[in-house]
């Protein structure tokens, strides 16, 4: 029943975009709008965490365990706001830490499995079922659903990754010139009728952060906060930002600070 | 006791001041960011491929500089003379002296926002991508905003001779007029070809083009 529904959602949506050729701006906002309210109780990213609790609860790897005992920071299997709190510091690694590199830490520790093989193909290309890690962090990330950001900045590594998550935002180079802030530091601005949230103030910062991961309609997958940021790097003609990476970690950091006082939102749907 | 009491009051104080946007401004301020150790840290987290190699994040002047003032330095004048007269010397006119083109290949130029990506290869062509922060002609309605308007650029301006030269020069290197632009240099980093640089032009000034009249169809 949920996916007949869907798939008439879709067929909608399919038809708001092809009835014509130009198709101007707030029509085809409306129509995310309306989609997006077909869909309200029927994202896909349901069926993702769905897979991901699965995944938390199996006893999988060379250790035969489960991810049960994985500390994401609240302690071993505490995952209710877990995710409005990352990234942290984590004290067993000195380090720190967001979502996806401390589920791959826990993969590795609890499981037995090797990084490598963990992190070989983290994004599941357009179409394609997600890979176990964005399994994982669709369903850890609903479990903070209406919390509030709380990004700590307590700890001093957890205020240097700030500082330097500061410094990559308004990093130029390549050969654009270009920065994250080049396209989000002002307000109402769009590439063709893309809205490009401030991220440097609060309530814009709130707004794209609480939303992040989303099931990308578009794609027909489930993003991570990772891929946004290795996307965006793309488009910035930056080469490619490694999975779990400092300056990811750091450029998160920052992200998740200046959206501090949000409720989270997500996995979202996005266009 | 007697300390907790008087603590508790300066904790709150700290998490309220903590909370607040502005706050956390000035706690970034306060950590030291080495700047070696950064560009270091940038390329230990990027992989090269493609076109995109690590050397994209050694900075010129330019680029260190307006990095600095998009963050909330001041530019300081002398800096910022350097770069206008810089990029002024780093413009080339067209070879055959002619800087108007074909229009409609100028349009696929604008349209196109593919290259040096690391996606792309180098049997890609490039596009200006114009459209992505431009508006252009009426007929393209999907257009952003982060650059002005240049919708009747040419039919408002006319074709001058000043007019012409200044428009090279913007597109070929933008900082020329204005430090710290956000838009790319076009010409100066090897972005387009002087043919392309030349098609986007006649967009721009040909009367005949769909930017300087609604009845031609792009």
């Amino acid at each position: 029943m949920k996916d007949m529904r869907m798939a008439a959602a879709c067929m909608g949506f399919a038809a708001l975009l092809a009835g014509q050729p130009a198709v101007a701006a707030e029509d085809t906002a409306q129509g995310i709008a309306q989609y997006r309210e077909m869909l309200s109780d029927g994202n896909p990213a349901e069926l993702i965490e769905m897979t991901g609790e699965d995944l938390w609860k199996e006893k999988r790897g060379p250790k035969n365990a489960s991810l049960e005992q994985c500390d994401l920071g609240e302690g071993p299997g505490v995952l209710k706001g877990a995710y409005a709190h990352l990234p942290r510091y984590f004290k067993d690694v000195d380090q720190v830490m967001d979502l996806e590199t401390r589920l791959v830490h826990c993969m590795v520790k609890l499981q037995g499995f090797t990084a490598e093989e963990v992190t070989k193909k983290p994004f599941a290309g357009a179409g394609q079922d997600s890979t176990d890690i964005e399994s994982l962090v669709a369903y850890v990330v609903a479990q903070s659903r209406g919390m509030e950001i709380a990004v700590p900045q307590g700890h001093p590594k957890e205020r240097e990754a700030f500082a330097r998550g500061r410094e990559i935002f308004y990093f130029r180079g390549g050969p654009y010139d270009f920065s994250c802030a080049s396209c989000h530091s002002r307000d109402n601005q769009r590439i063709r009728l893309q809205d490009l949230p401030n991220l440097t103030k609060p309530e814009p910062a709130r707004a794209a952060f609480s939303t992040w991961p989303a099931y990308r309609v578009s794609q027909g997958a489930l993003r991570t906060m990772q891929w946004r940021l290795n996307d965006c790097f793309r488009q910035q003609r930056m080469p490619v930002l490694k999975y779990g990476s400092q300056a990811s970690i750091d450029l998160t950091v920052y992200l998740g600070v200046n959206a501090n006082g949000g409720a989270m939102d997500a996995p979202a749907l996005k266009r | 006791m007697l300390r907790m009491n008087a603590l508790a009051p300066a904790v709150a104080g700290l998490a309220l001041a903590l909370s607040s946007g502005a706050a956390i401004a000035q706690q970034a301020k306060d950590v030291k960011v080495d700047y070696e150790a950064l560009v270091a840290e940038l390329k230990n987290s990027f992989s090269e491929k493609g076109l995109a190699k690590l050397d994209r994040f050694d900075q010129s002047e330019m680029q260190k500089a307006c990095s600095k003032a998009d963050a909330g330095a001041e530019l300081p004048s002398d800096v910022a003379a350097r770069i206008t007269k810089e990029a002024m010397a780093s413009v080339k006119p067209p070879a055959d002296g002619n800087y108007l083109g074909d229009w409609k290949a100028g349009e696929k130029v604008a349209q196109n926002g593919r290259g040096l990506q690391f996606s792309d290869t180098a049997k890609t062509v490039n596009g200006g991508n114009c459209y992505a922060c431009h508006q252009m002609t009426k007929a393209e309605i999907s257009y952003g905003n982060i650059g002005p308007s240049l919708y009747q650029y040419g039919k408002l301006r006319g074709n001058s001779k000043e007019i012409v030269e200044y428009t090279w020069n913007k597109i070929y290197n933008s900082h020329a007029y204005m430090p710290c632009s956000n838009m790319p240099r076009f010409g100066a980093a090897g972005i387009l070809t002087e043919q392309q640089l030349k098609d986007v032009m006649a967009l721009l000034l040909d009367p005949k083009s769909p930017v300087n009249d609604d009845s031609v169809k792009p």
